[in-house]
């Protein structure tokens, strides 16, 4: 990402989002994006999937721009978003239908369902799941087309305590099996340093980067390490959270 | 860890899933109780008494007028009264049959005592006035002797009615999508849709007349109107209304713009559809009813102008209750198709 902002227009009046934003991905590489509410980390990753073009600057991946949705850059949002008449298998399997894929790589399916731990689930449908699984579907529905770049936005946001640390250690174990590289998008500051190898911090709308922080504890991490404790106090600073 | 979390959350899950069958049982469970208490069923007695109440009420008492069937109404009250007695006294062993019985016991029994009294105040006592409120027996004699007629105009409303509605829940549906989805379909079909749709479908009546080549085109073109609207502006809704995420998900997966439409938008504006189906069949009916009336000559509407311009009062109460029968079936029967494709959604009200 090379000089990326981005404005939305509200009644007409340009709302700037984002500003100037540079920031460099190794592949393979586990990101955090982390801001203050409302600042504009989740456009970023919208942009980055394609949605929406972006006002100013210009985003590649592998040096090719990145010019629409492409199911190399996927996204899972807050909300798993399953679609309410599809079955488990059915809603995971919609990557490879879109793209008439379905016929030769049905087996993906249900591999993708048994690497989230659903297999026992895969004719259920979303009403009966509870948030983790639903969560897990959504991301078995990403994981099933290989992407590259897997764009969470704040995936586990809406989960119980409990199941969100489960679902963290479920993602680290994710990511270290497929490879792929990964930009989670986060207000939760010990959520980021459990799971990322780099911490971005923006500033307040319109975003800028304050901080880029290496993170490079081995994984598995624990809440009470006190390196973690360090950095968390030291981006809580960042933030305006002196305490 | 994991694997212990998701066994408890699959537990979880399957309670949930087991709620509403166990609700779906519950009159199973209320009639096994009762079974269980004693294996007679009184409901069915108190109903198999007040049919053979019917029954001698219908024999003993001299009637007023001349009704050939009297005798083959009492004979009928009475089988009817014997089999549900029996039925009660063995309740215990009908095993789903008993249930059924207990459960519709109640309702038997207000049938045969409003059966009762329905004979009574007309052709015993002649409370009511006569031609106008024929007994039980008269339709009775209505449905064994004028059954070809009357079948013939239920025939003809269904082919009139399959024909239009099937039609207009087509073009309805096509249309809805296409101002749902693309712009400049709504641009075009929106005004029109305002200015035209609120309008009833009757109102067209004396114009579509003249204009189509024969009264049932007319007609069809009618129940295809009166179905058309509400199906449109239901199917729009149900797209505009489908959440915005469903196709940012879909997008970014791959999917082409027809695939949108048909993996995406459709499945999710289906519930929205379905009102307006329901909605639009009872357009349909108001509208069949009156077409058949006003110039189509075949039809229950048909039939019932008919009857009351012969004074036959009896014909019009059966055609009455066959055209209910009727409308009440194909609701049914769209609850049913409802149930089967929308079987993902949950509390859905059970017909």
């Amino acid at each position: 990402m090379r000089g990326v902002s981005h404005a939305f227009r509200i009644n007409g009046a340009p709302l700037p989002v984002l500003d100037g934003i540079d920031l460099a991905i190794e592949p393979g590489a586990f990101v955090a994006l982390l801001g203050p509410s409302g600042c504009g980390k989740s456009t970023l990753l919208r942009l980055a999937a394609g949605l929406e073009p972006a006002d100013a600057g210009r985003l590649d991946l592998d040096g090719v721009p990145i010019t629409g949705p492409d199911p190399s850059r996927l996204l899972v949002f807050q909300d798993p978003t399953l679609y309410p008449w599809r079955s488990v298998s059915r809603n995971v399997s919609l990557g490879l239908e879109a793209r008439g894929m379905l016929r030769n790589n049905r087996h993906r399916v249900a591999e993708a369902i048994a690497r989230v731990g659903l297999s026992a689930f895969a004719d259920a449908y979303p009403h009966q799941l509870s948030g983790g699984m639903a969560q897990r579907t959504a991301l078995a529905r990403a994981l099933v087309n290989d992407p590259r770049l897997l764009l969470l936005d704040e995936p586990l946001g809406k989960l119980d305590a409990l199941t969100r640390l489960t679902l963290q250690g479920e993602l680290v174990r994710l990511w270290q099996e497929t490879g792929l590289t990964a930009i989670l998008v986060t207000h939760d500051v010990e959520e980021a340093l459990v799971l990322a190898e780099r911490v971005i911090v923006l500033s307040d709308r319109p975003a800028r980067i304050r901080a880029d922080i290496a993170n490079d504890a081995p994984y598995p991490r624990h809440r009470d390490d006190p390196e973690l404790i360090r950095r968390r106090r030291e981006i809580l600073e960042i933030l305006g959270h002196e305490s | 860890m994991t694997s212990a979390l998701s066994g408890s959350l699959a537990r979880h899950a399957v309670s949930r899933e087991a709620a509403p069958a166990s609700g779906r049982s519950r009159i199973a469970d209320a009639a096994a109780g009762l079974r269980r208490r004693s294996s007679i069923g009184w409901v069915g007695l108190v109903a198999g008494a007040a049919w053979i109440g019917l029954a001698a009420a219908t024999w003993i008492f001299p009637e007023t007028g001349d009704f050939p069937y009297t005798p083959d109404f009492a004979a009928g009250a009475a089988l009817v009264g014997l089999v549900l007695a029996l039925a009660g006294l063995v309740q215990g062993r009908l095993g789903r049959l008993g249930a059924r019985l207990a459960h519709w016991g109640p309702w038997l029994v207000v049938l045969g005592s409003g059966l009762g009294a329905w004979e009574l105040v007309t052709a015993k006592f002649e409370l009511l006035p006569m031609p106008f409120f024929p007994p039980p027996q008269a339709i009775l004699e209505v449905f064994l002797e004028d059954w070809p007629k009357l079948g013939g105009s239920i025939l003809a409303s269904l082919k009139l009615l399959a024909g239009g509605y099937v039609l207009g829940a087509l073009a309805g549906f096509v249309l809805g999508v296409a101002v749902g989805w693309s712009r400049r379909a709504g641009y075009w079909v929106h005004p029109v849709l305002r200015f035209v749709g609120p309008l009833p479908a009757t109102a067209w009546l004396p114009l579509a007349f003249f204009v189509f080549p024969s009264s049932w085109s007319a007609s069809t073109f009618l129940v295809a109107l009166a179905t058309g609207f509400p199906v449109t502006v239901l199917t729009w809704s149900g797209i505009a209304a489908a959440n915005k995420s469903y196709y940012d998900v879909a997008r970014t997966l791959g999917a082409s713009q027809s695939f949108l439409i048909r993996k995406v938008a459709i499945p999710a504006a289906l519930p929205h559809v379905f009102v307006g189906l329901f909605m639009g069949l009872g357009a349909s009916f108001a509208v069949l009813v009156v077409a058949e009336m006003l110039g189509v000559k075949s039809g229950l509407g048909w039939y019932l102008q008919w009857a009351q311009g012969w004074a036959a009062y009896a014909n019009m109460y059966a055609a009455l209750i066959a055209m209910a029968l009727m409308c009440s079936s194909l609701i049914t029967l769209l609850f049913r198709l409802r149930d089967r494709l929308l079987s993902w959604q949950k509390g859905l009200v059970q017909w």
